[in-house]
C-alpha cells in the first residue's frame, strides 16, 4: 500500500539531489534546473498532503509554486543572456565582480 | 503489488532517475531532456493522487513552457561549446556535506512526525470535477494570492524583458 509516507520520502529525496546540483554544478543553466527539481519536490509534498486530508488548499498553493517557478526562469534567464553577453561566460565561479 | 504501488514505482523511478541524471550530464542539453523525464514523472505522480488539473498544468507549464524557454537559451548562448570546460566546482565535499546534512534532519523529522501526523481522511465519494474544484477555491478564497500572482509574472516578464535587451534603445 503506497501512503503519505512513500510521497514524503521521494520528496525529500528529489531536494537533496537539487540542493546537490545547485552546489556542485558551475553551469548557472544547469543551477537552474536544480532549482526547478527543488521547486517540484515542494509540489510533490503539496499535493501528497492535499491527498491525505481530501483538501484542495494543497493543490492551489503547488499552483501558486509553479507560477514563482516561471517567473524565477523567467527572470533568471533574462539575467543570463546579459551576464553572457557582458563577460561572455556561463560558469558560476568565474562571475566573481563583488569578490573582495 | 496493486497496479497503485507499480504505478507509483515506474513515476518515482522517472522523477528520481531523471534528477539524478539532470545534475550529473555534462552537457546543458542532456540535462534539460533528463530534467523533462523527471518532470513527466512528477505529472505522473499528480496524476496518481488525483490531481488531474495540475497533471495538465504541469505538462503544459512546465515541459510545454519553461523547458522550452530552458532550450531556447541553451542553444542561444551556444552552450555546446562549454560542454568541453570542467563542468563541477570543487566543492564536493562541502556539497555532499551540506546535502547530508539537510538529508539528516529531514529524515529526523520525518521519522519523528510521521507516527504522528492525523489518520487520512477516506474519500467522500465523487463530489465535483478536481478543475472545478479548484476553480472555487481560487476564485473565492485565494482571489488575492490569485491575482497578486498575475502582477507577479507580469513584473517578471516585463522584467526579463528588460535583462535580455540590454542596453542599447
Amino acid at each position: 500500500m503506497i501512503g503519505t509516507g512513500h510521497y514524503l520520502v521521494l520528496s525529500i529525496a528529489l531536494l537533496l539531489i537539487g540542493t546537490l546540483g545547485v552546489l556542485v554544478r558551475r553551469n548557472i543553466v544547469v543551477i537552474l534546473m536544480s532549482i526547478e527539481l527543488i521547486l517540484n519536490a515542494v509540489n510533490i509534498n503539496l499535493v501528497a498532503f492535499s491527498d491525505r486530508f481530501q483538501k484542495l488548499d494543497g493543490q492551489v498553493f503547488a499552483i501558486f509554486v509553479i507560477t514563482v517557478a516561471v517567473a524565477e526562469a523567467a527572470v533568471g534567464l533574462g539575467i543570463l543572456i546579459a551576464l553572457f553577453r557582458n563577460k561572455e561566460t556561463v560558469n558560476a565561479d568565474e562571475v566573481n565582480l563583488l569578490r573582495w | 503489488m496493486t497496479l497503485d504501488a507499480v504505478f507509483f514505482w515506474a513515476f518515482a523511478l522517472l522523477t528520481l532517475g531523471g534528477g539524478v541524471l539532470t545534475i550529473l550530464s555534462r552537457s546543458a542539453v542532456h540535462s534539460a531532456v533528463w530534467l523533462i523525464v523527471s518532470l513527466l514523472g512528477t505529472a505522473g505522480l499528480f496524476l496518481l493522487q488525483k490531481a488531474e488539473f495540475l497533471f495538465a498544468v504541469q505538462i503544459i507549464l512546465y515541459v510545454g513552457g519553461i523547458m522550452v524557454l530552458f532550450l531556447f537559451v541553451i542553444m542561444l548562448v551556444n552552450l555546446d561549446q562549454h560542454a568541453a570546460e570542467r563542468q563541477f566546482n570543487g566543492q564536493w565535499w562541502l556539497g555532499g556535506a551540506a546535502v547530508a546534512l539537510v538529508g539528516v534532519e529531514m529524515a529526523y523529522f520525518f521519522w519523528k512526525g510521521l507516527p504522528s501526523l492525523p489518520p487520512a481522511v477516506a474519500t467522500a465519494g465523487e463530489i465535483a470535477g478536481n478543475t472545478e474544484r479548484i476553480a472555487d477555491l481560487l476564485f473565492t478564497d485565494y482571489l488575492v494570492p490569485f491575482e497578486v500572482a498575475s502582477i507577479l509574472l507580469l513584473v517578471a516578464v516585463v522584467g526579463s524583458v528588460l535583462m535580455a535587451r540590454g542596453r542599447q534603445a
